[in-house]
């Protein structure tokens, strides 16, 4: 189901161009409004769909197998944390609203800089753990696992 | 030609490709190299880039320790018989002891993780998978990532690594260029971590026209993981190991959550159970060692996922086609109808548009499955990729090498799909594999290993020269014709790109000739690979953008020479369900109880096969219900 532009909608502002994981969204010299140039590497990802300011983009199924007359739209808000879909079938049978989290807090908010964090002391970098273990493994005190803590042995062969 | 050379100089840790392998990758190294200049290359923009690009309903890796769920030991073992024994069970071990912690930082950033609302656990899919609202997992991650890194360049496609030409065999960097401003960048750094992605779209897709985008896997994945480390010279493992997936007819939407949390099934067109007939002949094909319906039945462990298909594959040919997923029931609960729309909103948004536009209403219709064409990639279940040392303390000598992760290149690591024989990494393993190699490389800078590097000039131009001449075949043979695609000086993208898939389909078992191959097939389509291979030279490209159709095309390439080689040297049918090796149709312990490495002559062109040993992790604590069985005398 490759992307399309209406025309009346888009303004050319080219934020599906910035987003589109396979570089298929490209912005017409003449119209100067984006459209894709390449239908079938389009994954329908929905990514340039979901980016478009004023919701000119949308999908039709693949034209191989697909028949007319279907819609999925979808809104997705930053702000709220949450994404909306609604799906209408060709015979108009069904038409579902689906409403998801898309983050559980305001966005960016849980990041952190690991420059800023205190560095690791020396003799660390010669141990097995990452950055925040072994707390985060298990959310304990526990050590990390290796093949003695478990009674493991690896040998070579056939065994089951 | 007028493009720009951009050299970003005194790299410490390029990150080539990231998806979640490279995301993990950068932010990690941050935190072990503080002062250390961390660069990520990626050709589309990171927050939506890579597999899970459009967001995942599942994270299928963790094992949750902290609530008493699993042992790293337990997902070796599943892993392993999943994979019919081909895993590197040291790096398995080693991502599965890290995987939580990578898991629990994505719910600090954000993720909505779901809730067993009665234990207070992660909510549970199946034994491995956790249900996540994923819709932006990729720019939650990207943005942990974006703050490590001291520069990202988006729109960069790298083509080749560069090579030091001070020391042999030891990495400098790499080269690539803007598919936007058609700028050539230079990469001078002192280790490059590979997160770049597997294959999709080398063997021909079922679908056709308009719907070739319509792959399981992402179209954008080139193979570009085993493009960049092939061409350097890097020992490659498990590339026959191409994988199968048995998904919705034409949508390929995901199954994971209908077998398992909506507790769906299959029959075939009559409402018949099928699977079971196929096992007792298949039994004897694999041996009770690899399926042993009744085990599986009474304990914990899977049919592996190419048997699976194998019974599917079976009773399609048998004339009882099409197998459908049984819907209808679980769908008459609200909820569970809810959680399976989702499902697929949440990670293959065109399975719902497909379904909307045939009306197909899974509550009161099963919908048809079907069985998709083969891809290579390594982080689902299957184990394509580069052969990694493993970490210190686990690794046996035959896979241990100085640094975690790091290829038979110097200062060249992998993550995700790069690294070899590491199935089931799925997207949680990946990130965590980018952690682990951020961290040895980190360790191989600061011991010194990474001194006295030297990248000439001429090494520089020559690879601009060859970035570039697609451009040039193209200028100079375009104004022999008139107009229009046909001429007899070069084929564009597109067209190399269906004569590959054709060529991978036919003759290195394609779901063209049912998943078939054998020695003659394999013999003859090498030989028109050494022809595409010199068509490849003239390859050619109107614009920058089908110049990054170009290159990805010959990554796409050296990612299926390295499966014909592999598929040749593997004499037996290890995983029927992903392909048969016609002449030798049965699994082989006695002489193919190993892994497959090869290593292209970067020079030469030439492959060298070898066989290399597995190493099983053997111990007291085994899976508590096969103990049992095993003590009651089942095996």
């Amino acid at each position: 189901m490759p992307t399309f532009v209406y025309m009346t909608r888009c303004d050319g502002c080219g934020q599906c161009v910035d987003i589109c994981p396979s570089d298929i969204m490209h912005i017409d010299k003449t119209l100067r409004r984006a459209y894709n140039i390449e239908p079938n590497m389009c994954w329908e990802c929905y990514s340039c769909v979901k980016a478009c300011p004023h919701h000119a983009i949308d999908v039709r199924g693949y034209a191989d197998f697909a028949p007319l007359g279907h819609s999925v739209r979808v809104h997705r808000d930053e702000e709220k944390g949450t994404i909306a879909w609604r799906i209408k079938f060709r015979n108009g049978k069904k038409d579902m609203d689906l409403l998801a989290p898309i983050t559980t807090k305001p966005w960016g908010s849980g990041h952190y800089d690991l420059a800023s964090v205190p560095a690791p002391a020396k003799d660390m970098v010669n141990t097995e753990l990452l950055y925040n273990e072994p707390k985060y493994v298990a959310m304990n005190e526990n050590d990390l696992m290796t093949l003695e803590s478990n009674g493991l042995e690896i040998k070579e062969g056939v065994y089951y | 030609m007028g493009y720009k050379t951009i050299i970003e100089d005194d790299i410490d840790i390029l990150v080539a490709g990231a998806g979640l392998g490279g995301t993990g990758a950068a932010f990690e190294a941050r935190y072990w190299g503080q002062d250390k200049k961390i660069v990520i290359a990626e050709k589309a923009n990171i927050d939506r880039s890579g597999a899970v690009a459009q967001g995942l309903y599942a994270i299928n890796c963790y094992m949750g320790t902290r609530f008493g769920e699993n042992n790293p030991e337990d997902h070796v073992r599943y892993a392993r018989i999943d994979l019919m024994g081909m895993v590197r069970e040291d790096l398995a071990f080693d991502m599965a002891r890290h995987v939580d912690s990578a898991v629990h930082q994505f719910e600090e950033w954000g993720l909505p993780i779901m809730r067993n609302t009665k234990t207070g656990a992660y909510l549970r899919e199946g034994r491995w998978q956790i249900m996540i609202h994923g819709e932006s997992y990729k720019p939650i991650v990207a943005e942990a990532a974006k703050k490590s890194a001291d520069k990202v360049f988006n729109r960069v496609c790298v083509t080749h690594l560069l090579m030091d030409e001070a020391k042999e065999n030891r990495v400098a960097g790499a080269v690539g260029f803007n598919v936007r401003t058609g700028n050539y960048h230079v990469f001078k750094s002192k280790t490059v971590i590979c997160g770049a992605g597997g294959a999709s779209n080398i063997f021909k897709p079922r679908s056709v026209g308009e719907g070739a985008g319509r792959v399981w896997y992402a179209p954008w994945s080139s193979g570009s993981a085993y493009g960049l480390m092939i061409e350097a010279g890097a020992k490659m493992t498990q590339m026959e190991n191409r994988i199968v997936l048995a998904r919705f007819k034409d949508g390929y939407g995901p199954v994971g959550a209908y077998f398992l949390h909506l507790k769906t099934y299959t029959q075939n067109a009559y409402g018949e159970e099928y699977e079971s007939k196929w096992f007792p002949a298949l039994q004897k094909m694999v041996g009770k060692e690899y399926l042993d319906p009744e085990a599986s039945h009474t304990t914990h462990r899977p049919i592996p996922t190419c048997l699976r298909n194998h019974a599917i594959i079976s009773e399609v040919n048998a004339g009882r086609g099409p197998i459908h997923m049984v819907t209808m029931e679980a769908f008459q609960d609200p909820h569970l109808e809810e959680i399976g729309w989702h499902n697929f909103l949440g990670m293959t948004v065109g399975q719902a548009v497909l379904w909307a536009a045939t009306d197909v209403d899974p509550k009161y219709e099963n919908p048809e499955l079907t069985t998709s064409e083969p891809y290579v990639m390594g982080s689902h279940a299957t184990g394509c990729g580069a052969w990694c040392s493993g970490p210190e303390d686990v690794s046996p000598d035959d896979y241990f090498w100085g640094y975690n992760r790091m290829t038979t290149i110097e200062g060249l690591f992998g993550a995700g799909d790069a690294v070899g024989g590491t199935p089931h990494a799925f997207s949680s393993g990946s990130f965590t594999e980018g952690r682990l190699s951020a961290k040895a490389a980190c360790k191989y800078i600061d011991d010194g290993k990474a001194e006295g590097i030297r990248v000439t000039d001429a090494q520089i131009s020559r690879r601009k020269e060859e970035i570039y001449k697609p451009m040039e075949t193209y200028t100079v043979g375009r104004n022999e014709i008139v107009a229009g695609s046909v001429n007899p000086n070069y084929i564009n993208p597109r067209q190399g790109l269906d004569r590959l898939q054709k060529l991978m389909d036919e003759y290195c078992g394609g779901f063209g000739v049912n998943y078939m191959t054998n020695d003659k097939l394999l013999s003859i389509g090498l030989k028109k690979m050494a022809i595409l291979g010199e068509d490849l030279d003239k390859v050619a490209a109107e614009d920058v953008h089908e110049l990054l159709r170009a290159w990805e095309l010959k990554h796409r390439f050296l990612t299926s020479e390295a499966v014909f080689q592999h598929t040749m040297f593997r004499k037996e049918t290890r995983w029927p369900g992903y392909y048969y090796r016609g002449d030798a149709m049965k699994v082989d312990d006695e002489n193919w109880h190993v892994l497959t490495v090869s290593r292209r002559d970067p020079k030469t062109g030439e492959y060298t096969m070898e066989k290399a040993p597995l190493y099983h992790l053997v111990g007291d604590i085994e899976d508590k219900d096969l103990a049992k069985l095993k003590a009651e005398g089942h095996h």
